[in-house]
């Protein structure tokens, strides 16, 4: 029993170092200031699929929208047990909304042979919009189960997952081929292979057919230039308002037991913390 | 997101300022390999190019994932229950990593499935994982069983246990001290017998086993029952099975992640290793020297560990209206701790060098006749002899002392559990103790120094130093060295030799790593000063002991009687 599964992961700034220039003047975020990682959560997706290929066996393939330098993602996961990536990099892509990526990304999809399963994160720490995945889905015209955190079983022909539901979480079960969304509940990452890093070290993305990271545009991928990036999106960022979070009220906890306990309990009321 | 690689400037430094093409070329043998595995270097810049990918990898590991865990490890520690010993949870975890990113068999050649590294690297390796966690070197350092192995073992075992062991599938302990043998392990006991099957069979005790659980057991055993003394013993490799029972495992002060067992076998069938008698003369030393490096590299994490969070401590900590790390009683500890580290850190990768130098042309001597290689490998393993004990003095005891000096920096909440630095003051205590006390590792490097060794190789070092000021530090120190060895050697009574031992070898490892500190200056103006701060300390100390050694009358050796039983 094997299974062909696709990875979609994106290359994002790293929200979590936040420098100084970390935004521009004019509310977006400025990409040059800030390193490029994986979305973590992509890497919790690819994560799934590596377990199931150890398991079960099969073959993964990642795939990635983004400029050139996207091919470092990519070779990262291959070093963590992706069998091959292909990169979706051409001028017509840029400023895709989620829309456009979703078209973008499902049509390069079907120019796979075959997918039982694909995997995405939950949601890009930079958009935040958990869109993508579930556009996908739709069309290709797939099931889709998001806020996946863990894979109770896997045959052939269905899937069991159990869904986080904020305050408890649902089984699910669905037929193949479907599409997943996974969260970083489900699991910490690996590092990656060491003798992949050393073997793939100069990698680099190319056209045609063969190697293990592909080079498409929207040609290889037969899609409508007109559906794709800034012409296929149909978000407009009308106006980014900085909003500055200021405290207004402030209350003295004393350092006893008892206060702090009281201080904890309110801010799990008020669902500050959780 | 600190990666122990990447903020560590000095390792960064060692490894694009040391040249250690040599050993790359020695153990690629002509970059051959690069036509069969995917992941061989074609080059020496490659080979260290897959160096650095390599500790990046591992420093992010470290930093990541198994040092914010190093402080429930601590607490939950290795358990015993019900007969057999489970890890803590964070260092099931942390191997598990290690394993999935290929670093279990770090020097192991590759047609068994390692990475083929030398061993100067696998020393930056293990001071990054002791940094993040130093009772998870316990389990990651035990790779000295795959290569005791590698060595010594013929290729049907090579074949049969190397790949589990890089695969992470196995893990190994060595199984030497018993009750009665600790540091005189010419008295181990342990019986290995020939059954009529023509197996080995093993009966008896070990005890402070690191890992006693492991799957593969070196155990050295009494093969010779009529041979009393070393050449008694063998070394068997033991795979477990229900012949071996862990009576309990100690409680430590402090490494609690690494379960150190007691271990009884009851007809344990075994395969022996190499060749009989050889046991304890030659693979166990050879074993331990590989270990004694490994703890070495492991002061030199520890210290790290130390140095830093006294460093953060004393940025952050403000007294009487300033941070206290601007009070020179504050930043002069600081900064020899920093000296020390760095003094440490080149010793023990100079040295891991010589080693994998000496190995490479044993190697290479064993497979052809050739007399120039015979003259090499001899020079090496002569420097090896003494500079392995005197990298794990010199490591573990600046380990002990920046331990201290960063708990002291801390002040009382550096006594609480609330600050990691008691972990690491606790965890540092052993390491001068196991594989060989410093007083052991003395005795093993003070003919080294009392025959000329040292002073041959400081001749050479010499030579390779700019720096005339230095040069002539050097120069005091080595003065210091030769009036000391004159004066044991007019008085010419080994005692009093054994009772100066250690201030002698101290000496020696002044002058030695002086030396490296000075060659190191011309590429960088603050390593000057580093070598500066260290040269002078060491010229100071070098004065005193003197001094004390040729003040004191040799008599001395007799006081003991009226002063230890007044």
């Amino acid at each position: 029993m094997s299974f062909n599964m696709v990875v979609l992961v994106k290359q994002v700034p790293d929200t979590s170092n936040i420098v100084e220039d970390a935004m521009k003047p004019d509310g977006t975020v400025n990409r040059d200031a800030l390193p490029a990682i994986i979305n973590p959560e992509d890497l919790c997706a690819l994560e799934e699929a590596i377990k199931i290929k150890e398991n079960s066996g099969g073959t993964i393939t990642v795939i990635s929208m983004g400029p050139p330098k996207a091919e470092d993602a990519l070779r990262y996961c291959l070093c963590m047990g992706a069998d091959k990536a292909i990169l979706l990099s051409d001028r017509k892509f840029a400023a895709s909304d989620t829309l456009a990526t979703s078209y973008t990304l499902a049509k390069a999809i079907e120019k796979l042979p075959c997918f039982d399963i694909i995997f995405c994160g939950r949601q890009a720490i930079d958009g935040d919009t958990a869109q993508v995945g579930p556009q996908v889905a739709e069309k290709l015209n797939i099931n889709q189960l998001t806020y996946v955190f863990n894979i109770a079983q896997l045959t052939k022909e269905y899937i069991v997952v159990k869904r986080d539901i904020g305050d408890g979480y649902e089984v699910c079960k669905s037929p193949l081929p479907v599409l997943l969304t996974i969260s970083s509940k489900a699991n910490t990452p690996r590092p990656p292979s060491v003798k992949r890093a050393m073997a793939y070290k100069n990698l680099k993305a190319q056209k045609g057919d063969n190697g293990l990271i592909l080079l498409w545009d929207h040609n290889s991928i037969g899609a409508d230039p007109n559906r794709c990036g800034l012409k296929g999106s149909k978000t407009r960022v009308k106006k980014v308002e900085n909003v500055v979070l200021k405290t207004f009220d402030k209350k003295d906890i004393q350092p006893t037991l008892d206060c702090i306990s009281g201080l904890l309990k309110e801010l799990m009321e008020d669902h500050i913390i959780g | 997101m600190p990666n122990f690689y990447k903020d560590n400037k000095d390792i960064l430094f060692l490894l694009d300022n040391i040249d250690i093409s040599k050993i790359i070329l020695l153990r690629e043998k002509d970059f051959k390999e690069k036509d069969i595995y995917e992941y061989a270097p074609s080059s020496v810049e490659d080979a260290m190019e897959n160096y650095k990918i390599a500790l990046d990898i591992l420093g992010d590991i470290c930093g990541n994932v198994v040092a914010p865990m190093a402080k429930d490890v601590d607490i939950e520690g290795a358990r015993f229950e019900n007969g057999e010993v489970h890890y803590a949870n964070g260092t099931k975890e942390a191997l598990q990593r290690l394993t999935q990113a290929d670093f279990m068999g770090f020097t192991i050649p590759r047609k068994y499935g390692g990475l083929n590294f030398p061993k100067t690297i696998y020393s930056l390796a293990i001071e990054m994982v002791s940094r993040a966690d130093a009772s998870l070197m316990n389990l990651f350092g035990l790779q000295e069983i795959s290569e005791t192995i590698y060595r010594f073992g013929t290729e049907a075992q090579r074949k049969k246990y190397l790949p589990k062991f890089c695969s992470g599938e196995y893990t190994g302990a060595m199984a030497l001290t018993e009750p009665d043998a600790g540091s005189d392990l010419q008295a181990v006991s342990l019986k290995a017998h020939l059954g009529n099957d023509g197996r080995w069979y093993l009966d008896g005790v070990k005890r402070f086993i690191t890992n006693g659980c492991a799957d593969i057991i070196l155990v050295l055993a009494r093969s010779e029952p009529n041979i009393k003394g070393a050449r008694g013993l063998s070394l068997f490799i033991y795979k477990r099975d229900e012949h071996i029972k862990i009576r309990r495992i100690e409680e430590k002060l402090g490494i609690h992640g690494s379960p150190t067992c007691e271990i009884m076998f009851t007809h344990a069938p075994a395969e022996l290793l190499g060749e009989r008698k050889l046991g304890l003369v030659k693979y166990t030393f050879s074993l331990m020297n590989g270990a004694r490096l490994g703890v070495a590299a492991q002061g030199v994490g520890i210290a790290e560990a130390a140095y830093r969070m006294a460093y953060d401590y004393a940025s952050s900590r403000k007294q009487f209206g300033s941070s206290i790390i601007e009070f020179p009683q504050v930043y002069e500890m600081l900064i020899n701790m920093k000296v020390d580290i760095e003094a440490a850190r080149r010793l023990v990768y100079f040295t891991s060098n010589i080693v994998d130098l000496k190995e490479s042309f044993e190697e290479r001597l064993a497979n052809s006749g050739d007399k120039t290689l015979k003259k090499e490998f001899k020079q090496y393993s002569r420097y090896a002899s003494f500079l392995t004990p005197m990298s794990k003095i010199f490591a573990t005891e600046m380990a002990n002392r920046v331990a201290y000096d960063a708990l002291q920096i801390h002040g009382g909440v550096g006594y609480t559990k609330d600050f990691e630095i008691e972990r690491v003051y606790r965890d540092a205590r052993i390491t001068n103790i196991y594989e060989g006390t410093t007083q052991l590792q003395v005795h093993a490097a003070i003919g080294g120094v009392i025959t000329g060794g040292v002073m041959n190789l400081t001749d050479e070092l010499i030579l390779k130093i700019n720096d005339s000021n230095l040069k002539q530090g050097i120069f005091e120190l080595k003065e210091c060295l030769d009036s000391c060895i004159k004066h044991i050697k007019e008085v010419g009574d080994s005692q009093f030799q054994h009772y100066h031992a250690r201030r002698l070898v101290e000496l020696g490892i002044f002058l030695i790593t002086s030396c490296l500190l000075a060659i190191d200056a011309k590429k960088d103006l603050r390593k000057q000063k580093v070598a500066d701060i260290f040269l002078n300390r060491a010229i100071a100390k070098s004065h005193e002991y003197k001094k004390y050694i040729l003040s004191i009358p040799p008599s001395v050796i007799n006081f003991k009687n009226e002063i230890l039983n007044d």
